[in-house]
């Protein structure tokens, strides 16, 4: 996946300039067949999660207490937990959670970090320096003690962990938005806009921001697997998602206990986690190339 | 050098904000300290006079205002539960800390550029998309996978190494693996794709037509430059390790940091949450600023001023 300068360079001439997202989209599927076969698998899982009431086997709560830690079978696909609960049925409750915290979260602080960016960019001066410095601070705290420190406010529920993953998210996006929106502000058409008197508000939202999209677009789907990450280490601590909810990393918290006596236990949800976020790696990969070929190697 | 000061002088308002912010966050439910101390069945007479003996009865600039000064003091307050100080707890526990992440730099440094190196040299063989995947795979692998996979595999199943950490450098070197894998993917694919790119430049020509045999020009001419996006991305990275130390010191069983805040959590301690996350993130801080200044030693043009 990583690509070198001449591979960079025969992209960028083959993007025409004023091809739509959606061709570049469909280029991307033909191209680069690793990246679409993600976004497929991408698109299964959420269904799954989705239906996840009529596909799983079992209730998301459904004790066996008589199977209890059973490895993968007929019956139980991927075993039982020590309640008896089936893990294939908690693994599909556990993607609802997972999947709405890493998708969540990554929409809020885009949003916010959109807004801030433009702001910072465009009008500068104090409101710059003042954004600045917040997204600094905000990514100078190590993003996990950050979110500890939100939990021991609000304490732990799945709002707590919105909050926190926004918080550390928007910064990123910010940057990213600023330094766009500072190049954009010295081109033509834009100082066009200026000189026949259009408002600064609409030349931010017309003119710079859609200009933005295609890294926002990147931004975003490499946000998403950061987040699942974070929930699932916060979980996995016991200060993220609390039963009787399921998630990944709540599900590994719980089947750490039983590592050595019934190790597939932890695997399971492990693995998940694993192939989504592998998933959405490929796929932003895969949308740098076509929709950002600048932003590559930063 | 007038660079780098101006960074340094850039840091203190960064380092204000962040304990304005911990600070207040931590203080938004009014009385939460002092009934967190006493419990449930005590009078209101007792509640206040602990209150004022805290000094929490002053307007809330004034409690920061004092909590700033005794900071620069290098005193964080007193523990809820210990009684004990808060600085001292870190200082006892931030050895532990430095152990393990300090090794997992220099597994995930050594191991990085290793494997970002052979890839280089073998682009697009066998060699290279293996060590190619499994960096990527590192890079998707939670902290706490790799911990409990290499806890399964390596003490469990092998026994070459102890379940827990005791602190002493052995028993480390797994939570330091655990900890470092993900920075080894980064490292080796950032290592890989600048030495490619270097690679192209023209006085890595040069140095071939000199008849350098590849290795040597891969050494001694491409890594060094290759090597300035791979400190930065170090240092950005520092930040999510001390993170990740959070998870591996809870598997492991260290007395860390991460130790001393998730224990916090559970206490309801403010002082000793507030105190690990501040001291934290101005090691993050520093450590950032320390890779600006090595930047700016090894690039000639920022060096110059340029």
């Amino acid at each position: 996946m990583d690509e070198s300068i001449r591979n960079q360079e025969s992209l960028q001439s083959q993007i025409g300039e004023k091809d739509g997202i959606g061709e570049k989209l469909l280029r991307m599927c033909r191209q680069n067949k690793l990246a679409a076969f993600s976004a497929v698998l991408i698109l299964v899982i959420i269904l799954m999660a989705v239906l996840a009431p009529v596909i799983a086997p079992y209730g998301e709560a459904e004790q066996d207490l008589l199977n209890r830690l059973q490895g993968p079978s007929a019956k139980h696909l991927l075993g039982t937990d020590e309640l008896g609960r089936d893990v294939f049925t908690r693994l599909l409750y556990g993607a609802r959670v997972s999947l709405t915290i890493g998708i969540l979260p990554s929409l809020i602080s885009l949003a916010v970090g959109v807004i801030a960016g433009l702001l910072a960019g465009y009008v500068g001066g104090a409101v710059d320096y003042i954004i600045m410095r917040l997204a600094d601070i905000m990514l100078s705290i190590p993003s996990l003690l950050l979110a500890m420190v939100v939990t021991y406010t609000m304490g732990t529920s799945t709002v707590t962990l919105f909050v926190a993953l926004s918080m550390t998210g928007w910064a990123s996006v910010a940057r990213v938005v600023r330094s766009q929106t500072l190049s954009l502000k010295e081109s033509e058409y834009v100082q066009a806009a200026q000189s026949i008197g259009v408002s600064k508000l609409v030349i931010m939202l017309r003119h710079i921001l859609p200009n933005c999209l295609p890294s926002l677009i990147v931004l975003f789907t490499l946000n998403i697997p950061s987040a699942i990450l974070s929930e699932s280490s916060l979980s996995f601590l016991g200060i993220g998602v609390q039963m009787p909810q399921a998630s990944w990393g709540l599900m590994v918290n719980q089947a750490k206990e039983f590592l050595f006596t019934a190790p597939w236990l932890c695997l399971s949800p492990c693995l998940a986690i694993m192939i989504v976020v592998l998933a959405f790696n490929f796929l932003g990969d895969g949308l740098r190339d076509v929709l950002d070929p600048y932003m590559k190697n930063q | 050098m007038k660079q780098f000061l101006k960074r340094l002088l850039g840091a203190i308002p960064v380092i204000i904000g962040v304990v304005l912010l911990i600070f207040l966050m931590l203080r938004i439910i009014p009385g939460d300290a002092v009934s967190v101390l006493l419990g449930d069945h005590v009078s209101q007479d007792t509640i206040d006079r602990l209150t004022a003996a805290m000094g929490l009865d002053k307007p809330m600039w004034q409690q920061f205002v004092s909590y700033i000064g005794n900071l620069f003091k290098g005193d964080l307050g007193i523990s809820y539960t210990y009684g004990l100080s808060v600085s001292d707890m870190i200082m006892e526990a931030f050895p532990y800390t430095v152990k393990l992440t300090a090794m997992a730099i220099v597994f995930a440094w050594a191991f990085g550029l290793l494997a970002g190196i052979i890839s280089a040299i073998y682009q697009n063989k066998l060699l290279d998309r293996l060590f190619m995947g499994m960096s990527l795979m590192g890079l998707s692998m939670p902290v706490f996978m790799t911990s409990l996979f290499l806890q399964y595999l390596l003490a469990f199943k092998l026994g070459w190494f102890s379940l827990v950490s005791d602190g002493s450098w052995p028993t480390m070197i797994l939570p330091a693996i655990a900890l470092g894998w993900n920075s080894a993917g980064s490292i080796a694919r950032m290592t890989r794709s600048s030495l490619v790119e270097v690679m192209q430049a023209d006085y890595i020509d040069t140095a071939k037509a000199k008849g350098l045999r590849y290795r040597a020009v891969i050494v001694g001419h491409g890594l060094k430059n290759a090597m300035l996006p791979v400190i930065t991305m170090m240092a950005l990275q520092l930040s999510s390790m001390l993170s990740g130390a959070v998870i591996t010191e809870s598997i492991f069983a260290i007395p860390g940091i991460g130790r001393l805040a998730t224990t916090a959590i559970t206490n309801r301690d403010m002082p000793v949450l507030q105190g690990t996350v501040i001291f934290t993130t101005i090691i993050v801080i520093a450590g950032n600023l320390l890779a600006d200044l090595l930047y700016s030693v090894l690039d000639p043009r920022i060096r110059k001023g340029q």
